[in-house]
């Protein structure tokens, strides 16, 4: 009785429904690009208002955006190496924010207040389409700069230490972007359902220190995600002695 | 309420896998473009100009200071010569006027031992010529003594 007096579109878990758009032939997630075009939306008008006025002694957003790039460029000079860490960075610094941006606005946005007609606005990091494009452009992105850097020397380190490797260095390019993007939904879609489940559960204080759980993970696999791409990229890129 | 239907929907589900995948990859390769030229590049130019500032500066303030230590070094050293210099100045000085000194202390002595000299041979001379004269008179006075004694007789 209780229960059904409750706001249900506030407590309702929907899982695996989905906002169809039908374009042509091909069927899309729409709950998925209309959140990611908010969030991506909102990170590039920071970015261009950090942006706007650069100046040689940084003030305000601009000292931000400068941590930001310098912690970008630490985590990619350890991972992928002084000599062609320049190159991936973009790619780094874009796969950590927008993991960072969707997991973050996933959890911290009320999307549950705005309705649709099937499906619910989340983080879009919570779709498995989402996680293994990001998971395939990383194994693209380590097989391309195996190739450019090294040439066909690049398959020897299929074989590096010993040609017993072979197999399992095979097996690893597909357990790495299956690894990839399963840990990132894994973690974001759980985070999502657990806050959910307690809502709907106990509606009041007790979700607030998973919800900051929540936030933690998060964080946490964005940089997992892009420190992992790094360490690909970096090991194809790596010479073998 | 709670639709755990992971798999049930007639369609969709968790695992449903279609163009949006292709699409989110096109809209982040995208994004990496977008983001390298409206955020990585121009603050990528401004930190690593003004790194570049810094080491510089930093290398121009230790190639001054090696310079000032250098300078100082050298400053250094000539004000050593310089004192020794000095000392060995001083020192040549007074060994001249010591010897100066002894100089005039020896003439002073021979000049007051032969004036010393000079008047004891005066005297010496005075003293015999006195005596000389007194013997002559001696002498006289004898003389006149026998004279009257033996007139008398």
């Amino acid at each position: 009785m209780f229960l059904n007096s409750l706001p249900t579109n506030f407590a309702a878990l929907e899982v695996g429904q989905h906002l169809y758009w039908q374009i042509g032939n091909i069927r899309l997630h729409g709950q998925v690009f209309l959140t990611s075009w908010i969030l991506l939306g909102a990170l590039l008008v920071f970015i261009s208002l950090g942006t706007k006025k650069m100046e040689n002694d940084p003030k305000g957003l601009q000292n931000l955006l400068e941590f930001l790039w310098d912690y970008i460029r630490d985590l990619a000079r350890t991972q992928i190496g002084e000599k062609v860490y320049r190159d991936w960075m973009p790619f780094i610094g874009t796969l950590f924010l927008f993991v960072f941006v969707s997991n973050w606005g996933g959890a911290l946005i009320p999307w549950r207040l705005i309705k649709l007609p099937s499906g619910e606005l989340g983080a879009p990091t919570a779709d498995i389409n989402t996680t293994i494009a990001l998971a395939l452009l990383v194994s693209l992105s380590y097989f391309y700069a195996g190739l450019s850097n090294k040439g066909w020397r690049y398959f020897e380190y299929y074989v590096h230490p010993t040609p017993i490797m072979l197999p399992f260095k095979i097996l690893e390019d597909f357990t790495k972007p299956l690894s990839l993007s399963f840990r990132l939904f894994g973690n974001i879609l759980a985070d999502e359902l657990v806050v959910g489940v307690l809502v709907f559960l106990v509606p009041l204080v007790l979700p607030i220190p998973v919800m900051f759980l929540g936030l933690f993970t998060s964080a946490i696999q964005a940089l997992i995600f892009a420190t992992l791409a790094a360490y690909y990229i970096g090991e194809a890129v790596e010479e073998h002695h | 309420m709670l639709a755990f239907d992971f798999f049930a929907a007639t369609e969709g589900g968790l695992f449903d896998i279609n163009a949006t995948l292709p699409l989110m990859a096109i809209q982040v390769v995208a994004l990496t473009y977008i983001l390298n030229s409206l955020f990585f590049k121009p603050v990528g130019n401004i930190v690593e100009k003004r790194e570049k500032f810094v080491s510089n500066n930093i290398k121009d303030a230790k190639n001054k200071l090696s310079e000032v230590e250098k300078l100082e070094a050298e400053l250094l050293s000539q004000l050593q010569s310089a004192r020794s210099e000095a000392q060995k100045i001083v020192s040549e000085a007074e060994n001249e006027s010591d010897k100066l000194y002894k100089e005039a202390l020896e003439l002073a002595n021979n000049e007051a031992n032969a004036s010393k000299e000079k008047a004891r041979l005066e005297i010496e001379n005075q003293t015999s010529s006195a005596r000389e004269q007194l013997f002559k008179q001696v002498d006289e006075l004898s003389e006149l003594i026998v004279n009257r004694l033996i007139l008398e007789k």
